[in-house]
């Protein structure tokens, strides 16, 4: 066992702080607590470990009236969140103190303030399932509790190595997860006592028990998405775009509507009152896939964007740590970075006060290192009962400028396997998703089979060419055939991918309806248009879009939904009627 | 506390000074004492060993090396009372109204940020006047929003407006870098409209530090935040962050630091974000609107840049005139639906006409637009720019809203304008029943 270091502050220069260790030794990635003059003691994290016992510290929280001579206290051990029951539906911060218990303490988010993670007096229902005398090692399931919607297993804790037996295993019955619920021993006789709830480091990646490779899509109920630019179980998505394209609202749209068992959102430096909306709104929103509240499957991380920089980056290590551990209950986890940008930009602060060479707009050299590994902890895990979990990670970046050139997002785009770029011309013509129709791309397989997906990018392909043949020629310059296939192109936009996510019923799309609508969009590409003249063939379109935007509408089983169908279809074919006949 | 001077300055910047001093707290603040007796704030911005780095609140011109530094034992702070109502203020909290010194309560500055589930979900519209605001892009209580324009636009214009049309309890301008016509200005707006006894101002002009600029933003802030507390609707005008950032840069770079983008520090978009953040709904409490002004020539360009993924949504101005694109308010969907049924609608409807009217402009450089439809599609964006983008025009939102309903008929038909039956039913203005729109008639 290592002796504990201590030290004391020698240099002050905003979240980072340098300390001269007095005694002990020092591991890279302990965390530290540097103590000020009113008692308070301000978490830290060592990250650099320098000559003649200089430490750099990272520190969570605000440094003001730190002094030189300060003493620090370090704890030998590194960065760590608690699992166990009690996480779904809750809201921390980046260093997981939930807020609620915060705000009963104090309004403002005070620095040194400290609230146990879990709920230390809720009772769990545990019912063993193993007996005294087992075989047990890390990962082994003790037993499980009830938690919202799912049984939570209780693991021996994943850290713990080689052969041990059960010594002793709680009975039946209702616990905190402050009690001991097993012991175990060791082939030395060595014992353990095993509480429902254990530590695991946030920098360190959860081991797989054996991968896979994602390959089932994973519906999110957003159109363009399902059918052309897919995210699969266990997948992982890049999502960048300029401020005002509508990154948030798909955000929020992902996290409503998504097919997951457990969503996380870590909010990551960015606005306080877009985490607010999610935390204040779920619990009254009622999942239809579970009929419970939808906060019961959320769990949300805020680090928002005037909380100390340098829990960033925590707060985005503690969302993965939390979402490998659902995984490993065998549960389709889905976790929403937002904004991996920020989290990059607070590693890009400390790398200049640490005076580090610089990278391509001062960011750190080692920063697509970083995000290549973040993006590993994605996967599909197949667990020792037989059973799958999976992770999947869709990362949002803000590019200075909206420019996809910078560091950022080009190794967000080579660690991710789908790519959902926003675009600024989109959002400005109100067609949302403004997500760009054609350079976006994705390597997983969509709910549509691979034709229909070609076919569908092969038509929009062609109405952006046609569409700006129209500029430079106007709409006499192109022949009525090319006139037809651009107003295909631009009713397939308007009617199948661009979706009203503030709308009760177009807002998600499920995978049969998706299909339905894509059958009917597919008929009229189909269908030859015997339409002559420009204007005759806009306004045969015109209607058309406005009878599917109103079928868009309606609930299937809403009275007027075969009606509203039974008239688009008419429309599609009755023009066709008329034209065979003219 | 005692307090200790010290006096082996070592180095004197622009707005930075160095100097060996122990027992020193990060961001004390502390005084620089002239040989001549008078005295300038200053407050540590880092340590390291005995060397400790000052910010200099009244610059690096002047100061000495025979000057003394005294650590006042304390952090920044600002005064807070009811008497400030009315007053001016610089930089460094000091009036510059001529009126008397206030004994107040001290209130900490730049503090840390509510916590969230303190904050409720902004709800309440705050009616301006400005149809590109009230139709188009809401504001809504609690929202932080600036309006990006080049400099030389009427920002402060509609900034003093938007203050005295509104129904703010409190207001506080924070001017950083204001010209002195400017400051002049909103001086004369806020009496000429009454508001002078819910008004402090503070104000940084040219001819001040740009540590004092630099402090502006932190001291309104932190005012304001003490009124919101109160129970207050809290209205913070911010003009010009532009100019804000530059100090912010170079102060940075005269603390050598490595510069990110455009020479801007690396921190600039968490600095930016601790200032707007504190706008904020307070359960149980009052709330904290910021409006501000960030100058710009391109969108692209750090400062806006950042600010438009901090703040929610701008206001954009060009020529003059509110620009529909390029605006934003992004939490208008939470109180544009409880207005007037037809309000969303409409506001979908009109900018998606203008939208397609924009693309005619384009095709029109190329001579390829002779249809009638295209026609009267430019026709109608100049409609809309004369009648609504006007900022400076006065019309209460349901004026407006008709005003939309008007501009539709005056150029569309019933079936191009793509709104539902049961909303033309009830709005359509037909010929010669104009409300608001003065009818043309060309036949």
């Amino acid at each position: 066992m290592m002796q504990k270091a201590k030290g004391k502050v020698v240099s002050v220069n905003e979240s980072l702080v340098g300390a001269k260790t007095t005694e002990g030794s020092v591991m890279n990635g302990e965390v530290a607590y540097i103590v000020i003059e009113d008692g308070k003691r301000l978490k830290s994290e060592v990250i650099d470990v320098k000559p003649d016992d200089m430490v750099y510290l990272q520190v969570f929280e605000d440094t003001s009236w730190m002094k030189v001579g300060d003493l620090v206290e370090f704890s030998g051990l590194p960065l760590a969140v608690k699992l166990g029951p009690g996480i779904l539906g809750s809201v921390t911060d980046g260093l997981q103190n939930p807020l609620y218990e915060l705000a009963k303490k104090e309004w403002f988010l005070e620095r040194g303030l400290v609230v146990e993670p879990l709920d230390t007096t809720i009772k769990w229902h545990f019912t063993p399932s193993v007996q005294k005398g087992d075989l047990a090692t890390g990962g082994t399931v003790l037993g499980s509790v009830p938690e919202k919607l799912f049984q939570h297993k209780i693991f021996v804790p994943f850290s713990i190595q080689g052969g041990h037996t059960i010594e002793q295993i709680a009975p039946e019955g209702d616990y905190t997860v402050d009690e001991p619920i097993a012991v175990i021993k060791d082939t030395m006789g060595k014992s353990i006592e095993l509480k429902m709830v254990f530590e695991w480091p946030v920098k360190k990646p959860m081991p797989f028990n054996e991968r896979s490779v994602p390959v089932n899509p994973m519906p999110t109920g957003i159109r363009i998405l399902d059918a052309l630019f897919p995210i699969a179980y266990g997948g992982t998505a890049c999502n960048p775009g300029p401020f005002g394209a509508g990154k948030t609202v798909l955000q929020h749209s992902l996290a409503r509507h998504s097919q997951a068992d457990v969503v996380i959102i870590a909010a990551c430096g960015e606005r306080a009152g877009e985490a607010v909306e999610v935390f204040k709104d779920f619990p009254e929103l009622i999942d239809p896939r579970t009929g419970k509240s939808l906060m019961d499957r959320t769990y949300i991380v805020g680090n928002t964007s005037s909380m100390p920089v340098a829990a960033r980056e925590a707060s985005v290590y503690m969302a993965t740590t939390v979402g490998e551990y659902y995984r490993k209950q065998g549960l389709n986890v889905l976790i929403l970075a937002d904004s991996t940008s920020r989290w990059a930009q607070a590693l890009r602060e400390t790398s200049g006060r640490k005076e580090e060479i610089p990278g391509p707009e001062a960011f750190p050299m080692y920063i697509s290192t970083l995000i290549s590994a973040f993006y590993d902890r994605a996967g599909i895990e197949l667990l020792p009962d037989g059973k799958t979990g999976s992770l999947s990670i869709i990362g949002t970046v803000s590019p200075a400028g909206g420019n996809f050139d910078e560091p950022v997002t080009q190794a967000t785009l080579l660690s991710t396997g789908a790519f959902w770029g926003l675009s600024r011309a989109l959002s400005d013509a109100r067609k949302y998703p403004a997500i760009d129709r054609i350079d976006s791309n994705s390597k997983y397989p969509s709910l549509l089979n691979r034709d229909e997906v070609s076919f569908l990018l092969e038509l929009l392909r062609d109405g952006k060419t046609i569409a700006s043949n129209i500029i430079l020629m106007g709409e006499k310059g192109i022949t009525d055939e090319a006139y037809i296939r651009y107003q295909k192109a631009e009713l397939l936009d308007a009617v199948f991918l661009q979706q009203n996510s503030f709308h009760e019923v177009d807002g998600v799309t499920t995978p049969d309806r998706l299909r339905a609508m894509f059958t009917m969009v597919k008929e009229i590409i189909d269908t030859t248009v015997g339409v002559k003249g420009k204007e005759e063939i806009r306004s045969h379109f015109n209607f058309i879009r406005q009878a599917f935007l109103d079928w868009n509408y309606l609930k299937p089983d809403e009275e007027g939904f075969e009606k509203q169908k039974m008239k688009l279809v008419n429309l599609v074919k009755q023009r066709e009627h008329v034209a065979e006949n003219v | 506390m005692l307090q200790k001077t010290y006096e082996n300055i070592d180095s004197i910047g622009r707005a930075i000074l160095g100097i060996k001093a122990k027992d020193v707290h990060n961001k004390e603040l502390a005084e620089v004492i002239y040989p001549d007796g008078q005295k300038a704030f200053a407050q540590v911005i880092a340590l390291d060993g005995d060397q400790v780095t000052l910010q200099l609140f009244g610059g690096g011109f002047g100061v000495s090396t025979d000057c003394k530094i005294r650590f006042l034992g304390k952090p920044v702070q600002v005064g807070f009372s009811d008497d400030m109502l009315g007053r001016v203020y610089s930089g460094n909290g000091q009036p510059i109204d001529g009126g008397p010194e206030l004994l107040s309560d001290m209130v900490r500055v730049a503090g840390p940020s509510i916590n969230p589930v303190k904050r409720l979900i902004p709800k309440d519209m705050i009616r301006t006047g400005v149809p590109m605001i009230d139709v188009f892009n809401t504001l809504v209580r609690s929202q932080k929003i600036p309006i990006f324009a080049k400099a030389g636009e009427p920002y402060n214009r509609l900034l003093a407006n938007i203050a005295t049309q509104t129904d703010a309890d409190v207001i506080i301008i924070g001017g950083v870098g204001l010209k002195y016509d400017e400051f002049h200005y909103f001086r004369q707006r806020i009496e000429e409209a009454g508001s002078k006894s819910k008004t402090i101002m503070f104000v940084h002009t040219h001819r001040d530090s740009i540590v004092e600029g630099l402090m502006v933003p932190d001291l309104a802030l932190a005012v304001a935040e003490q009124f919101a507390l109160q129970g207050k609707n809290v209205f913070v005008l911010l003009s010009d962050m532009t100019q804000w950032s530059d100090y912010l840069r170079q102060v940075a770079n005269a603390q050598d630091q490595i510069p990110a983008n455009q020479g801007y520090p690396g921190d600039l978009y968490s600095q930016l974000a601790s200032r707007y953040e504190k706008a904020a709904d307070i359960e149980g409490a009052g709330s904290l609107t910021i409006l501000g002004v960030t100058t710009m020539d391109d969108v692209t360009h750090p400062v806006p840049d950042n600010t438009g993924y901090i703040t929610e949504g701008q206001f954009y101005m060009k020529d003059g005139y509110l620009e529909l694109f390029g605006s934003l308010s992004r939490l208008k969907q939470q109180v544009n639906d409880r207005t007037r049924p037809d309000h969303r609608s409409i506001m979908n409807a009109m900018a998606r006409l203008l939208s397609e009217a924009e693309e005619r402009v384009k095709a029109q450089k190329f001579g390829s637009v002779k249809d009638d439809y295209s026609l009267r599609l430019l026709d109608y964006r100049k409609t809309f720019q004369k009648e609504l983008m006007d900022p400076f025009r006065y019309l209460e939102l349901e004026d407006a809203l008709d005003l939309c309903w008007d501009t539709l008929a005056q150029h569309f038909k019933k079936e191009e304008v793509g709104l539902s039956s049961k909303l033309i039913e009830e709005y359509w203005p037909e010929k010669g029943k104009f409300k608001i729109l003065k009818e043309m008639t060309h036949e």
